[in-house]
């Protein structure tokens, strides 16, 4: 490569040191953090009964085990398929938020957001809003500069500390570990979950912020993918605010005087001849005359930018880099009001609306841009997806089986020249007390059924859990079952006491099969 | 290729390559980035001096940390040894022929036979038990020399006919291609089909009948039934060793058969010869 010194290979991050805000969607925002981080800290410590052979924790991800509790319902791994279903469901609910209101999942609910969020909060309440952090950015090291930034890295680590301790709860019985931890006697394994992500926490939060979002993380290149001119998004109308000017609200005033000015000439009335002079009950006159309709609501106040917490200016139109957290809109609104002027120069919009708007009209209702064909097979997919996996929820049964055919070799022939098929039937207890299953199978032939090592064909499961029984099915040399090729036959399983049944097809191999 | 242009909307250098029209352009990479590039690089020299990594001319580096797969499942190895030492007393100590009443240790004993079976005997009995010609079929009911527990394992660890164990089950069959003519071995062939089937020509297995008598019911019963004694086949049943056809008896009288199977005693720890007769007892043919 030949590139010029000139442009850097290599650039330092830029620090952004956002300005407090109130309004709406900051608020909305704080409820949103209070909630998530409500459920994320305090989840693991709620408990569900569920008998004594099985654990009390509501939501408890039981690696060991290889259990999954969910309140009432308990996932088996042969039942990963609910995991794969809920993912595609939040897929396809990232999809539909997106398409129809933009990256309102990066900018109110990702965790990188909201923990950013808390930690600037910590920020703001160590070291002071933008303008005090600038100047103690700048500030040459001191015992008051390290003393504020240790305080804010103290608290920083406490959140880094319980963000991790409260991922590894999720995992095992919450108040054991936790006496176990603080004993130091759990197992490594969360010791260095916690450190890992108590690191990742206090970095990405406190450090790394916005850069996460740029060049970590493949969502916003992905959501971009999915926006269009109906989406609904963070955007700054420029036709309304350009030309932009930090003089407007001057200007702005000296074009209504020279109106008022030019109104009270045609009443006849007598005016002021310099505006340093004022005349009662006169208007004053300007010294420089303004044209009335050239200048924009935007006043350039940079309000905008300075609460940015990507550092972006939002003016520039769509960036990659907006996470679209609303606070601008915030920022904004209160500039408008104090300067009189209506608000929502920068708001959530359509940018389709842009002609309409742009000609004076009113924006399409916001339902006309929610409702696409798009966000409505996105809902649909939604549904679809989410009513299999109840129908699949409640449909399952407590007793399960499947049957795996021994088919090295394909069939026995036994001395009397009966012919005996093997399979391997795995039976699954998922209640929480002990089970005696009974086998038993049907077949338009006379096959018989019997199991390895027992006289009966009774099986008794203990509690949550398996036992891989070895089934022979045969064939008297007679039956045509034994000398066809392969015969349809189903395995049934029946609880004796819940009255409950399950069953699984399967072949049977004749001496005819290859 | 090297000469610089810049977009015009960002006002950012492109690294001058285009696709179609669109540019790619040239923004700077975060410094931080840069500074993982090269932790990475030095963790990654770090890496190959803790850990084997370098090839030299005899051998790879050893690594300070001193690891090794070998030691690692060296390691493993004994800690499951130690974590399955009181069901291997347990196993060795037990009763075999009641060993299925105890519902654990009979699940470890065939796992554990399951592995040994796999890694000793699959060579010849098949991966999955069926056996092949000339070595028998672990999953059906018909035992050569006994198909309960204590008979199985003594078959395990002596073997048969085999000249390593003096306590290995024998027997020879004789060739009776130097003994009949072989018109009567045609005939004793069509008797011996006629014991298990109902396709035979029935004068010609009526003389077999006499000549089987005389030769072959000595061991294998009168009526061709066998004798485990001796580990006569049982020759009315559905099942052959060697093959049931007409050609293949033929050879089998003329020539006779001689399977060998290795003691397995002296290469198999105690448990193990238990573990492997459990799991096959449990196959299907248990008696």
């Amino acid at each position: 490569m030949t590139s010029q010194a000139d442009q850097p290979l290599y650039a330092a991050r830029t620090p952004i040191f956002p300005r407090r805000v109130n309004g709406f969607f900051r608020r909305f925002k704080w409820w949103i953090m209070a909630v998530t981080l409500g459920i994320y800290y305090l989840t693991p410590w709620l408990r569900w009964d569920r008998g004594a052979s099985l654990p009390d924790q509501a939501v408890l991800i039981d690696l060991a085990n290889r259990r999954f509790y969910f309140l009432w319902i308990e996932i088996w791994p042969h039942e990963f398929y609910f995991v794969a279903g809920l993912l595609i469901m939040a897929g396809l609910g990232l999809f539909l938020f997106t398409s129809a209101l933009g990256r309102v999942w990066c900018g109110y609910t990702c965790p990188q957001t909201v923990w950013t969020d808390l930690f600037l909060l910590v920020e703001r309440w160590i070291e002071g809003d933008r303008n005090a952090r600038l100047r103690l950015h700048k500030a040459n090291w001191s015992v008051h500069k390290a003393r504020l930034r240790l305080t804010k890295w103290a608290v920083w680590l406490m959140i880094s500390v319980a963000t991790g301790g409260a991922w590894v709860f999720y995992f095992t019985d919450a108040p054991t570990l936790l006496r176990d931890l603080l004993n130091f006697d759990a197992h490594p394994a969360a010791y260095i979950t916690i450190a890992i992500l108590t690191a990742t926490t206090f970095v990405f939060g406190g450090f790394l912020r916005e850069q996460v979002c740029i060049y970590m993380c493949p969502w916003p290149r992905i959501q971009a993918a999915m926006m269009d001119p109906d989406t609904i998004t963070v955007a700054y109308r420029d036709w309304r605010g350009e030309p932009r000017g930090k003089h407007n609200v001057k200007n702005r005033k000296a074009a209504e005087a020279q109106k008022a000015v030019a109104e009270a000439q045609a009443a006849g009335a007598g005016v002021a001849r310099y505006a340093g002079t004022p005349y009662p009950n006169l208007p004053a006159t300007t010294a420089k005359p303004v044209a009335e309709n050239a200048q924009g609501d935007c006043i350039d106040c940079m309000a905008c930018v300075n609460v940015c917490p990507m550092g972006i200016d939002i003016r520039n139109g769509q960036q990659m880099e907006c996470i679209t957290c609303a606070l601008c809109i915030d920022a904004c609104d209160d500039v408008m009001a104090r300067i009189g002027k209506p608000r929502g120069l920068i708001d959530y919009l359509a940018l389709s609306d842009e002609p309409a708007e742009r000609a004076g009209a009113a924006p399409k209702p916001l339902w006309k841009h929610v409702l696409r064909p798009r966000t409505i097979l996105y809902t649909a997919l939604w549904t679809l997806v989410g009513v299999g996996l109840l129908y699949a929820l409640f449909i399952r049964s407590d007793i399960e089986l499947t049957v795996s055919p021994v088919r090295n070799p394909t069939f026995v022939v036994l001395s009397d020249g009966t012919v005996r098929n093997i399979y391997d039937v795995r039976l699954r207890n998922k209640a929480g007390e002990a089970r005696t299953f009974r086998l038993s199978l049907t077949s338009e032939d006379m096959l018989q059924i019997g199991l390895e090592g027992r006289d009966t064909l009774s099986v008794t499961v203990p509690a949550d859990t398996t036992v891989l029984q070895r089934v022979y099915v045969s064939a008297r040399a007679d039956d045509p079952a034994a000398s066809d090729d392969t015969t349809p036959l189903r395995l049934w399983v029946e609880d004796v006491t819940a009255q409950i049944r399950a069953s699984k097809a399967t072949t049977f191999n004749g001496r005819g099969a290859k | 290729m090297s000469k610089r242009k810049t977009d015009e909307v960002t006002g950012v250098e492109t690294t001058g390559h285009s696709w179609d029209g669109i540019e790619e352009l040239n923004n700077p990479l975060p410094r931080w980035w840069l500074w993982t590039l090269y932790l990475c690089i030095i963790w990654a020299i770090g890496y190959t001096i803790a850990y084997p990594a370098w090839p030299m001319i005899s051998g790879a580096t050893q690594g300070v940390m001193g690891w090794s797969t070998r030691a690692n499942v060296a390691a493993e190895i004994t800690a499951h040894e130690a974590a399955n030492a009181e069901l291997v007393t347990q196993l060795v100590a037990a009763d075999m022929p009641t060993l299925p009443q105890d519902a654990d240790l009979n699940r470890y004993a065939i796992a554990r036979g399951g592995a040994m079976f796999r890694a000793n005997c699959s060579q010849c009995h098949g991966s999955g038990a069926a056996g092949a010609k000339g070595y028998p079929n672990l999953l059906d009911d018909d035992w050569l020399w006994g198909g309960d527990i204590d008979a199985i394992m003594t078959t395990v660890r002596h073997g048969i006919r085999n000249t390593l164990d003096d306590d290995a089950r024998y027997s020879a069959m004789p060739a009776f291609g130097d003994m009949l003519e072989p018109a009567e071995i045609d005939a004793v062939v069509e008797h011996v089909v006629s014991l298990s089937s109902s396709d035979f020509d029935a004068a010609l297995a009526a003389q077999g009948a006499t000549v089987f008598a005389d030769n072959c019911a000595s061991c294998h019963g009168d009526a061709g039934l066998g004798n485990r004694e001796m580990g006569a086949p049982n020759l009315a049943d559905a099942i052959w060793l060697y093959g049931g056809d007409r050609a293949t008896l033929h050879t089998t009288v003329e020539q006779a058969r001689f399977g060998v199977m290795p003691p397995w005693g002296p290469r198999l720890k105690e448990a193990d010869i238990r573990a492997v007769s459990a799991y096959v007892h449990s196959l299907g043919g248990g008696e």
